[in-house]
């Protein structure tokens, strides 16, 4: 580390704090809740294979933002983004974008598991069948792929026929995990995903998304700042709707620049 | 002992001991209704109610084959045309319309239809369709109980969909699974013991109205499946049998009336049976 | 501002109130070693030596309970800094500790040796340098004032510079009377001794810096065949 210091960008600037290639850009977001405006330009790069972190205490905006990236919050009449979000290049704000094809490739884990009311095989083969006709038994192997690769296979194998909601808390959300990764997404997004989870099976998510930024490009929300140091290689600290500061995680949990990271993150917010 | 104390517990003792009586007495009356259809009915059920047609006035044989037949029937078309039609209404207030101003109108009037006196839904098929038909027909009657069905099951449907997690739509919508589908696969999946058990609650409901169908369905004293003509049913045969002088036809009306009190408590035993599986699981 | 969280400003006062006990002792122990040297001062030797034990155990208890909140409550950006920063100083302070302790058991040793006055004014000099960079940067520390911390990181130089001069001054002496090789070899590990009280006194200067901009000092320390010497 030397002297000179990341300044915070100034405001409206793109903020392009990171290293490779970006495969999520965001210039100029602004994003409104009806008459409320909930973010405020926004400019951040998400580098491609690697874990960014948003970082802000409760209505900063960071689920809001993380909600812009897959469109989610188009189900919600009176919700809408304005600016530009380009994923390799193509801006997927733009109304000629066909959502739930935009949704397969950024794929989104939630804050509470959501398993489907079915059986555990199916919960993972649902997916897959939206976009692929496959026979039983290449069906049969993606499954055991995406479970193995969510690190569920060896606890599941012997009951893929069981309900998915008969799973542990900590099993339902890496079959959640397994499920957004057995389509083949390009981003995914977790929004808190530990927050109902004890410590191992939160381990256990940890370790899984670890492994998972070898393949694709990760945003995590969390409100454990522990837990964004541990698993993310950029953090984004927001506040009131705006990206206050970003940069590589082992400086922002060191020394980040601006006091009201600092404050936050230090646990000294009023 | 802390006075507020001693007086907060002395409240409660007597609240406790009003709620106590209210549903004492409540269950009191359904033990007597149930106690007197049970001395009155039971003498009356043989095997020849089942098989043997209502007899004429006077008679001291016959049954309600036909009117046990006609509610069947009645009852099936019923639920047949108003459950889907509930259904898709109910689904489209909980899922497409919930934010909709239209449907906070079409809310309100599905309450009232819910609380509306059967009588005039009768009078309404009456002149909606046996007016310009010509005559009563068990088709009136069945669009009678259909039209009283609708508000139950959009009612239910709606309100079970609207308990299924949002996070669960929201979760199907991140895989990329289009609206329809999400309802069909997911939704619908999640609230189905709730639907169905509002199907069956809305059987049990119009199994036992009478005021629709005697304006519509009137009654018929043969056996007939033809629903273009008047058809034989139990409540209202129920009605006119008990209202008579004859002594064998108020046993049949008893014996009727037990009939349909035990298809009913069936029917609720069921729901609750199906409905629990929900909570269960 | 304050921690949301009062015990966590509670834990890191106590850990600024021991380090503050280790300066004051560490800073007697240096003075009270070389009045010990000058006036050949054994009891006052002895009593400085006898210091060093509180300044090891406070030393140990910094370590823990620096350990101790780290594991309760995972600190972050500058909470990291004091915490780490603390440590290190309290390392440093006990170092200083004990060269000083080194310094007394040498005038314990010298007090038999054949003496000469003059030579031991070049260290009474260094000592006042030494003593005065650990008083600074003890101060810099308590107000976390880089700047201040900066000047006694960069002054260390003059002590370097003293060091040079302190030896050649001895090895003359030597070279004049043999008789005062003994003492002054004593006298030479002494002067190497304050000098390493200044290179502990820049240490901690750092831990300032990195406690407070959470960087760490930008250039490499001027030496003094890169400097111009003192006047």
């Amino acid at each position: 580390m030397n002297m000179e210091m990341q300044t915070a960008a100034a405001p409206g600037a793109p903020n392009t704090a990171i290293q490779g290639r970006a495969k999520v850009v965001v210039r100029k977001l602004d994003f409104f809740y009806g008459e409320s405006k909930a973010l405020k330009n926004i400019n951040i790069d998400l580098a491609e294979r690697s874990v960014t972190a948003f970082i802000g205490p409760s209505g900063c905006g960071k689920s809001t933002l993380l909600r812009v990236l897959n469109r989610m919050y188009d189900l919600y009449p009176g919700q809408r983004a304005v600016g530009e979000v380009l994923l390799d290049g193509e801006n997927i704000l733009s109304p000629k974008v066909d959502v739930n094809l935009l949704r397969a490739r950024v794929g989104m884990v939630f804050q509470k598991p959501t398993p489907f009311p079915m059986s555990i095989y199916d919960n993972i083969a649902f997916g897959i069948r939206l976009y692929e006709n496959l026979p039983k038994s290449e069906m049969d192997g993606r499954v055991e792929t995406a479970l193995k690769g969510a690190a569920l296979w060896g606890e599941v194998k012997d009951k893929l026929d069981a309900s998915g909601l008969s799973l542990s808390g900590g099993q339902q959300q890496r079959l959640c995990i397994a499920r957004s990764v057995a389509i083949k997404p390009e981003v995914i997004l977790f929004d808190e995903p530990c927050s109902a989870l004890d410590p191992i099976s939160t381990a256990k998510i940890e370790e899984l998304i670890d492994e998972l930024k070898e393949k694709y490009t990760i945003a995590i929300v969390t409100h454990n700042m522990q837990q964004a140091g541990r698993v993310s290689d950029y953090t984004a600290f927001m506040y009131l709707g705006e990206l206050i500061e970003f940069g590589e995680t082992t400086r922002m949990f060191t020394s980040p620049v601006e006091q009201r990271t600092q404050d936050y993150i230090t646990g000294r917010f009023g | 002992m802390n006075p507020i104390y001693v007086s907060r517990r002395r409240t409660d003792a007597i609240i406790r001991l009003l709620c106590l009586a209210a549903a004492g007495i409540g269950l009191l009356w359904l033990a007597l209704i149930l106690f007197s259809l049970l001395w009155n009915g039971l003498g009356g059920l043989n095997l020849a109610v089942f098989t043997e047609m209502t007899p004429p006035p006077g008679s001291t044989t016959g049954g309600l084959a036909n009117a046990i037949a006609g509610s069947l029937i009645l009852t099936t078309i019923g639920v047949a045309i108003g459950a889907p039609l509930g259904l898709l209404a109910g689904t489209w207030l909980a899922e497409y319309g919930r934010h909709d101003r239209l449907a906070t109108v079409i809310r309100f009037i599905n309450d009232i239809l819910l609380s509306a006196p059967s009588i005039i839904i009768g009078l309404f098929i009456y002149g909606l369709i046996v007016v310009p038909m010509g005559g009563f027909s068990g088709l009136a009657g069945a669009l009678a109980l259909a039209v009283i069905v609708i508000p139950v099951v959009v009612r239910t449907t709606e309100n079970m969909l609207t308990l299924v997690p949002n996070t669960l739509r929201e979760a199907s919508s991140a895989l990329g699974m289009p609206r329809s589908l999400v309802i069909r696969r997911i939704a619908y999946r999640a609230a189905r013991a709730g639907i169905i058990t509002g199907v069956l609650l809305a059987t049990a409901r119009v199994a036992g109205e009478t005021a629709p169908l005697l304006f519509t369905a009137l009654s018929n004293q043969f056996w007939s499946l033809d629903i273009t003509t008047t058809m034989a049913n139990l409540p209202v045969t129920i009605n006119n049998f008990v209202q008579s002088p004859y002594a064998y036809w108020k046993q049949l009306a008893w014996a009727g009336a037990l009939i349909i009190t035990f298809a009913v408590l069936a029917l609720n035993i069921a729901a609750r049976v199906i409905g629990g599986e929900r909570t269960t699981r | 501002m304050e921690h949301t969280v009062k015990s966590f400003d509670k834990d890191l006062e106590a850990l600024g109130r021991r380090i503050a006990e280790m300066g004051g002792i560490a800073e007697k122990m240096i003075s009270d070693a070389t009045d010990a040297l000058a006036g050949l001062d054994i009891d006052l030797a002895r009593a400085t030596i006898a210091l060093d034990p509180r300044l090891d155990a406070l030393q140990r208890e910094v370590e823990e309970n620096a350990i101790l909140t780290i594991a309760r409550r995972q600190p972050l950006a500058v909470d990291l800094r004091e915490i780490v920063g603390a440590i290190r100083v309290a390392g440093d302070l006990e170092r200083v500790g004990d060269l000083a302790k080194n310094i007394a058991k040498r005038a314990i040793k010298i007090g038999a040796e054949h003496h000469l006055e003059r030579a031991t004014i070049g260290l009474r000099h260094m000592q006042e340098i030494a003593s005065l960079q650990m008083k600074d940067v003890l101060d810099a520390y308590a107000a976390r004032d880089v700047e201040r911390a900066q000047a006694v990181w960069k002054r260390d130089v003059d002590l370097d510079l003293l060091d040079d001069s302190v030896f050649r001054d001895l090895l003359t002496f030597m070279m004049e009377d043999p008789r005062n090789i003994s003492f002054c070899t004593h006298l030479l590990f002494c002067s190497k001794n304050f000098e390493r009280i200044g290179d502990h006194a820049t240490n901690i200067a750092e831990t300032v810096f990195y406690i407070v901009t959470g960087a760490t000092m930008p250039t490499e320390r001027p030496r003094p065949s890169s400097t111009p010497p003192a006047a």
